[in-house]
């Protein structure tokens, strides 16, 4: 199985989109962002990173990259593509998604380990997932607050697109007690909690949180991020 | 002047009479006279700049230099032998085995912080990170000791969230781990903070680069960012003149970031080297096109000619002199043979890096600048680049040493009892030096590159250099500068021992260190004096530890007026593990594993943590200094994790046995129960003298109940004090000292977590 990672200039999770694809037994196939070719691969990542600096809004050039005039109609026809973080972010600039991020709500850059839950587990990338799994991966972006009118956003809950929600600790009441500064509410502000999304046919996948953190013993929270390439490897065989 | 307001050599040598702003340059009278005699001319006015931004005290060390040799006279033989390139490069180099070399160094970026937190601190990121790859490394983490006025202070609340924000938004974009790092508050660094930045990188041994320029006809390429009109004059105006409250704005001084361009900058020189196409390579920082063409010619073998009207330019009225000081970040400079020129340029196009081709290595002895056709400045690179001026100051002991040093903390109130025992530990927790810092280290990325092993607030920082095999570093930075104010050679002994223990209770052997050493005026005798005695101690503690200084940087005047900082020897330690998977992190697992102790304690409270919460106290004599025990600790912490013996370690340092049990129950929320009267007994110290004090070479471990024999038997074969005193327990969720106190783990994080949210959070 041939796993295609986009490089962008300013990429910087290529590299771990590569290693989890390999650690999840596929073949990983390095992208370029100025190539229109999709070099024949069965899925596609768009890795997390600043790609072009972000700068402008994030996602937003990278959504004119010669590798992205493929990769639309490619999607359009069934490819896999995840796209993680900034990748989230340009499927969501090229309207391979719908919604938008925009800066945390605290205005900080945050870095965590985030517990989420996942809310579809029939996605070529989440199959490997029971609905209801609470999984902990990194969180880690400047951009990370998932925002889309309410018409989308109910959308996206009636038809079941909502792939991943956080799981918000504690209660969810404001008070003075600054005791944890993400008690009570979401790491970022993201409307109704949601933390990643899918298109409507299930092979296009975006989430700000990070599965190839979360790869291997020992430099990660978890090994749930494993399971994103594992469902992708089998769905590939499926189709 | 003739010619467009050109003043070219020739000029000089028919106007030297011209009256020169040598002095508004930073220049004194001698230094501008000894550039006469070198020249047998006056200097040209784009000479002056170079000069004037060369022999600062930034780029030319002429107060530190003599003392700084000490260093390489402690240096033996023996501790050479993983040294591949020592101090004088950009940064130093050490073996770390299978082929593998890292590169590390510290630096400071204090001066431009403080005027402007957020680009200050951003490009001192961007500036070390080019020293790296200025070696032929791939940066692959960041560090970051950082040292603020008191927390409460206003200025506190302007300059530590720039600071903060700098440091991730700009090592966060360049997809750099930051793995470490501290972050002290003291009101000494009020006017003055301290910001540090450490990068370390790695590299085949064969694919070492150096900064010469060699080859007669090579070619001198720079590229990256272009040149504009940012950080000129910000190494003589900035890093060498001390602060004064009427002073005029210094803003347009500090550099200006962009790390996307130095991220894509990273790539490219990666892949130039992988190309082999680069003869020599410097990066530009401090002292900009100076810096760099009078080091690159100064260690190769020839002249070099630059054409500086070919620099590509991002504001074209820049004037020569402007072009030569300038400071713009993302720059590098190679020396490329015309062979493989053509390459190099199709490597840097297809990373859309601008490169131009500015001038080229001659057969003369003089580094040649023209502009518009005219020769503006012809010297002998040496004179620039390293034989500046230097100065034997004048030192001496400080006067008021005696009486801080007689203020012994023996009569402070001690409390005895359990109730008075939790409420002092609570106290400590929740302090700005002790208390938990993940609000800012949360907003910088720890994970990127899929290598990090271990990060704050573990000892050290671990990252993970070679995939197939774990093979990696350990990394921990440290300074108690409390210690150095009541002494600074113990006080640098200490944070030199405190790096070393903290890399070793990773469970890496400690192989190198580079230090950041932050003072303040060096025409204050007192401070040279504490200068001397810092740089004293680290040799003399390298030496019987047997572990390199690779390089660093001296960061002086910084003081406000006649008040100067602290002195801050920030030590930083380099440790090797050949798989570090099995490193050692810092907190509880696992219910039933036994606690000891390593070490024994003392009464010593000198510049201790409770001194300073409690009474508000600084005064008599900092915790005595046993190298010799510390590389013993050190062999039995990295022995224990080697045989998988342990599953936790931590160092005792600052807030004593007290502070470290806290952090290691709440690193995982893993309660204890502790039993301390048998190691009162054997120590001869009252139950808060042995929470409190700091002693110094003492570590707890969580030993495996199955290994206890085994572990004992290596601190008795090593010759160490050792104890138990206690057991991880799970179920408790709580710190049970027994027969003292119980502090539940809730009202502990409590503490521990809401000083820095409850003023910087904004909700």
């Amino acid at each position: 199985m041939r796993i295609g990672v986009v490089t962008f200039p300013g990429s910087l999770d290529d590299h771990d989109a590569r290693r989890a694809v390999r650690v999840a037994g596929g073949e990983p196939v390095s992208l370029w962002h100025g190539d229109d070719s999709l070099r024949d691969v069965d899925a596609v990542v768009l890795p997390g990173g600043f790609s072009y600096g972000d700068y402008l809004r994030a996602g937003a050039i990278a959504r004119f990259a010669p590798v992205m005039s493929a990769l639309v109609p490619a999607a359009q026809s069934g490819l896999p593509v995840l796209g993680i973080c900034n990748g989230f972010q340009i499927l969501c600039e090229s309207h391979m998604l719908p919604g938008a991020m925009i800066q945390n709500d605290h205005r900080t850059f945050i870095c965590r380990d985030q517990r989420l839950r996942v809310e579809n587990a029939t996605t070529a990338w989440t199959s490997d997932f029971q609905r209801g799994d609470e999984i902990t991966i990194v969180l880690k972006n400047q951009d990370g607050q998932y925002v889309a009118d309410r018409r989308t956003l109910d959308e996206l809950e009636g038809e079941g697109r909502v792939a991943f929600r956080y799981v918000v600790e504690g209660p969810r009441a404001l008070d003075d007690d600054k005791y944890d500064p993400f008690a009570g509410r979401n790491p970022n502000g993201s409307y109704r909690d949601i933390a990643g999304i899918t298109n409507e046919r299930g092979n296009v996948v975006g989430l700000m949180p990070h599965p190839e953190h979360a790869i291997e013993r020992g430099y990660g929270p978890s090994l749930d991020g494993l399971r994103f390439f594992t469902s992708v490897l089998k769905s590939v065989v499926n189709l | 002047m003739t010619k467009n307001n050109l003043d070219t050599v020739g000029d000089a040598g028919t106007t030297p009479d011209v009256q020169q702003p040598w002095a508004e340059l930073g220049l004194k009278a001698d230094e501008y006279g000894r550039i006469r005699e070198i020249l047998g001319r006056r200097p040209t006015s784009a000479e002056l700049a170079m000069y004037s931004v060369m022999w600062s005290e930034h780029c030319s060390y002429k107060s530190s230099k003599v003392h700084l040799s000490t260093f390489g006279e402690n240096t033996t033989e023996e501790m050479k032998e993983k040294l591949l390139v020592g101090i004088g490069e950009n940064a130093g180099v050490v073996d770390i085995g299978d082929g593998w070399a890292v590169t590390f160094k510290v630096e400071s970026h204090n001066h431009p912080s403080y005027v402007e937190p957020y680009q200050g601190a951003a490009t001192g990121v961007g500036g070390i990170v080019r020293d790296i790859m200025s070696m032929g490394a791939r940066p692959i983490a960041v560090m970051d000791p950082l040292r603020f006025g008191a927390l409460d202070h206003p200025d506190t609340l302007r300059v530590l969230p720039g600071v903060v924000a700098g440091i991730g938004g700009y090592g966060n974009c360049l997809g750099l781990p930051n793995i470490g790092g501290e972050v002290v508050f003291d009101s000494c660094y009020q006017g003055n903070p301290l910001v540090n930045a450490l990068s370390v990188g790695k590299m085949r041994i064969e694919d070492i680069h150096l900064a010469k320029a060699s080859g007669v006809g090579n070619k001198v390429v720079l590229f990256g960012a272009r040149t504009g009109g940012d950080g000129i004059g910000g190494v003589s105006v900035l890093a060498s003149e001390t602060f004064h409250a009427d002073g005029p704005a210094k803003r347009p001084a500090v550099q200006v970031g962009d790390p996307f361009a130095e991220k894509v900058l990273i790539e490219c020189c990666l892949d130039l080297y992988a190309a082999q196409v680069v003869d020599g390579i410097q990066d530009l920082g401090g002292a900009g096109l100076s810096c760099a063409t009078s080091e690159l010619a100064s260690n190769g073998d020839g002249g070099m000619r630059v054409w500086l009207d070919r620099v590509p330019l991002r504001d074209a009225s820049l004037l020569a002199e402007e072009i030569l000081m300038s400071e713009s970040q993302e720059r590098m400079m190679a020396v490329v043979e015309p062979a493989r020129l053509q390459e190099f340029m199709a490597i840097a196009q297809g990373w859309d890096v601008e490169a131009t081709v500015v001038g080229e290595v001659t057969d003369g002895n003089n580094l040649e600048v023209f502009w518009a056709g005219e020769l503006i400045v012809d010297v002998p690179p040496r004179s620039v680049a390293h034989d500046g001026p230097v100065y034997h100051r004048p030192m001496h002991r400080p006067a008021y040493l005696d009486a801080l040093q007689a203020s012994v903390p023996d009569d402070l109130a001690r409390p005895s009892d359990g109730a008075g025992l939790s409420v002092a530990l609570l106290a400590l927790m929740a302090s700005p030096n002790l208390c938990d810092k993940s609000w800012i280290t949360n907003q910088y990325d720890r994970y990127v590159m899929g290598n990090t092993a271990l990060s704050m607030p573990d000892d050290a920082g671990v990252v993970r250099v070679d995939e197939r095999t774990g093979r990696g570093v350990a990394i921990s930075t440290d300074c108690n500068s409390r210690y150095a104010k009541l002494d600074p050679f113990a006080g640098a002994q200490l944070a030199l021992a405190e790096a070393y223990r903290n890399v070793a209770t990773a469970g890496a052997v400690p192989l190198a260190i580079s230090d950041c050493l932050n003072f303040g005026s060096p025409e204050d005798p007192g401070v040279m004096w504490q200068f001397a005695e810092a740089v004293r101690g680290i040799a003399q503690g390298c030496r019987t530890l047997g572990i390199p200084v690779t390089g660093g940087n001296v960061s002086l005047y910084n003081q406000t007026g006649d008040v100067a900082i602290h002195p801050t020897p920030v030590v930083a330690v380099l440790g090797v593990m050949d798989d570090v998977a099995r490193r050692t992190p810092s907190g509880w697992t696992t219910s039933g594993q036994v606690i000891y102790l390593l070490g024994s304690t003392a009464d010593e409270f000198g510049g201790s943590a409770w001194t300073q919460v409690a009474h508000g106290h600084l005064g008599g004599m900092p915790p005595r200094v046993d190298l010799e025990g510390e590389r013993r600790l050190g062999e039995i912490l990295i022995s224990a994790s080697r045989e998988g013996l342990v599953d936790a370690a931590h160092d005792l340092s600052e807030g004593g046995l007290a502070v470290a049990l806290s952090e290691a129950c709440l690193r995982n929320g893993v309660g204890a129960r502790i039993w301390l009267d048998e190691v009162c007994e054997r120590d001869g110290v009252d139950v808060f003298t042995l929470l409190f004090s700091e002693s110094a070479g003492r570590a707890i471990v969580a030993v495996q109940p199955a290994e206890q024999v085994r572990f004992t038997d290596l601190c008795t074969t090593g010759g160490f004090a050792h104890a138990c005193i206690g057991v991880v327990d799970d179920q408790a969720a709580a710190l049970d000292v027994q027969g003292r106190f119980t502090l539940p783990l809730v009202d502990l994080r409590a503490a521990y977590t809401r000083t820095l949210p409850a003023i910087f959070a904004s909700r």
